[in-house]
């Protein structure tokens, strides 16, 4: 008889979902975290879209500790000197059901935890597991973990270890490694008077603020971004690592670029860092996709790559509580059926095929690397806002050029062919479309 | 390259704004005789925590107490051998607070 039913491994947002989802079957559930506490490891831009909650934790808003309701999303596309900004507003954002928040890790993934452990399943903090166990027939049968007699075993065990994954990479389940699957995410935390943040990102109350920008990275493939919190705001960039090691500039001058560059200077001026932090993203989506499930093993969140990148959607915390509930409930079935074989956990791989987690990346396959290419990143941005520079210039006594006439001035100037223009437009329609 | 309007912190300082507990052993160990013989040195400008520094003598000095934890010097460092990389022992290393 092994030790417990489940084990599951890394107590962040998929973790946590999935111990909720067994302990409420009644399984004897553990779940392990190498932090001191739940999120204290872990770090992200700042944004969680939360509806995937309903299913586990009705009115999951009246507790949740969320700093503020996004109610302005701003898309931003940016030279060293110009700046082009969709500005999207929606007050039903701000009331109930809400969409997306801003939220600490270390508190939203420890009040997720304390929901795991509310239910039944038993925390155990400051544990690094080290490795799987492996029965005679080579299923997964437990882990090993740094602690003085530290085997355990179970039933199934849940790697929700994140995009590090080691648990996943030891049991064989990621193809070739390839460094350009993975971004690193970069960020300062600014501490600035609540009313301050207010007036400068033109908001209210807990109304909050989502700018993504792109252009922003020098000649790095990535992005960058603003979110608002109560008192702080954090700005940061994500980087696409062999574009990153191979100039000349560290993470954190990129960073001082963005925050020097004129449009966003007077946004950050003045915050004192409170916290400099980094984190790796799995951001390849659907062509990085590991093997989801082994025998007596389930992949789940960014340990399974299931984090969604895609430009102007950076969502990993919605998937990754999507798929750690999935994978739960997948887990439950097969103990049930006494079958915890590749084939008995087939449940998993039919839930996230039935629900956004695989249709959005299914979706948005080709997004992450039209997004990342090298047009949209070096050459898109200045066409796009030289265009609108020319379209709003007043030059008399010249007379006003026609839009399409700018445009194909600024696509030869900027030195785009249209045969690409058109392929990357009929790209972006497909996967965005 | 656009100039920044105010001064920029020093990176001990920008370091020192996260929280780390630092176990006495390291959970990154770099092999300087691999090292020696790199010439390309990706870890150098992407290790966001600023923690493989070259030496005058060519090497690269390596500290492991102030690191995110992250994987980025493994995952950019072309060289077999070079980087031996683990988690710290559990309970010990970066304490994220307002991330
Ligand atoms: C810069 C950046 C910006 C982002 N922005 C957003 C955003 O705005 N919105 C959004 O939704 N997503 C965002 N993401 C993505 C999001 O953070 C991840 O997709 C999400 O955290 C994945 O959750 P997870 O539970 O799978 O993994 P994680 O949150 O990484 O949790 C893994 C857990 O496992 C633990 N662990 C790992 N290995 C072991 C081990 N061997 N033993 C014990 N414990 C272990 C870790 O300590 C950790 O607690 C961003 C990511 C980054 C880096
Ligand atoms: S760690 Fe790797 S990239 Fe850095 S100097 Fe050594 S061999 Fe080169
Ligand atoms: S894990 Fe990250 S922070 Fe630590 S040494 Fe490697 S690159 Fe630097």
């Amino acid at each position: 008889m092994p030790d417990v039913d489940v084990i599951v491994v890394g107590a962040g947002p998929a973790g946590s979902c999935a111990a909720i989802v067994l302990a409420r079957a009644g399984k004897k559930v553990v779940l392990i975290e190498r932090g001191p506490f739940p999120g204290s490891k872990n770090m992200y831009g700042g944004v969680v879209y939360p509806r995937i909650l309903d299913q586990l934790i009705p009115e999951w808003w009246l507790e949740a500790p969320i700093q503020r309701w996004v109610t302005r999303r701003s898309t931003m596309i940016m030279t060293d000197t110009k700046a082009l900004t969709i500005d999207f507003r929606s007050q039903a954002w701000g009331a109930p059901p809400y969409n997306g928040a801003t939220a600490y890790r270390p508190d939203f993934d420890a009040w997720l935890a304390d929901h795991a452990v509310a239910a039944g399943a038993e925390l155990i903090c400051s544990t690094t597991v080290t490795g799987l166990l492996h029965d005679a027939n080579g299923h997964v049968s437990g882990v090993v973990t740094d602690r003085p007699d530290g085997e355990l075993t179970a039933s199934v065990v849940i790697a929700c270890d994140g995009v590090n994954s080691f648990l996943a990479k030891q049991e064989g389940l990621y193809g070739e490694f390839d460094a350009a699957n993975y971004t690193l995410g970069v960020k300062e935390t600014l501490a600035l008077p609540k009313d301050v943040i207010d007036e400068r990102f033109g908001v209210r109350g807990t109304d909050g603020v989502d700018i993504e920008i792109i252009g922003c990275t020098g000649g790095v493939n990535g992005g960058g971004f603003i979110y608002t919190n109560l008192d702080t705001i954090a700005v940061g960039l994500v980087l696409k690592l062999p574009k990153l090691a191979a100039q000349k500039q560290r993470p954190e001058q990129l960073i001082a670029r963005l925050k020097a560059h004129p449009a966003i200077a007077p946004l950050v001026e003045g915050g004192e860092i409170k916290e400099y932090s980094a984190h790796l993203i799995p951001e390849a989506g659907i062509s990085m996709l590991p093997t989801l499930a082994g025998n007596g093993i389930l992949l789940a969140g960014d340990a399974a790559a299931l984090c969604l990148a895609a430009g102007i959607w950076l969502e990993g915390v919605n998937f990754a509580m999507a798929s750690g509930m999935y994978a739960g409930q997948a887990a439950a079935e097969a103990i049930r059926s006494k079958d915890t074989s590749v084939a008995g956990l087939a449940g998993y791989q039919r839930r996230l095929e039935a629900t956004f987690v695989l249709k959005d990346h299914r979706k948005l396959r080709r997004a992450p690397e039209l997004v990342l290419s090298d047009r949209v990143q070096h050459l898109y941005p200045e066409f796009a806002t030289s265009v609108a520079e020319r379209m709003f210039r007043v030059d008399n006594p010249e007379p006003k050029p026609g839009v399409r006439k700018i445009v194909a001035q600024e696509r030869k100037r900027v030195g785009i062919r249209r045969r690409d223009l058109a392929k990357d437009g009929l790209a972006g329609l497909r996967s965005f479309g | 390259m656009i100039e920044s309007p105010w001064p920029e912190i020093s990176f001990e300082d920008r370091i020192g704004t996260a929280s780390f507990n630092v176990h006495h052993t390291a959970h990154i160990v770099v092999d300087g005789k691999v090292c020696a013989d790199c010439s390309t040195r990706e870890c150098i400008v992407a290790c966001p925590a600023n923690l493989f520094v070259p030496t005058s003598d060519g090497g690269i000095l390596f500290n492991y107490e102030q690191c995110f934890e992250c994987g980025t010097c493994y995952m950019v460092c072309n060289r077999e051998g070079a980087i031996t990389w683990n988690y710290p022992e559990g309970g010990y290393g970066v304490v994220f607070k307002r991330t």
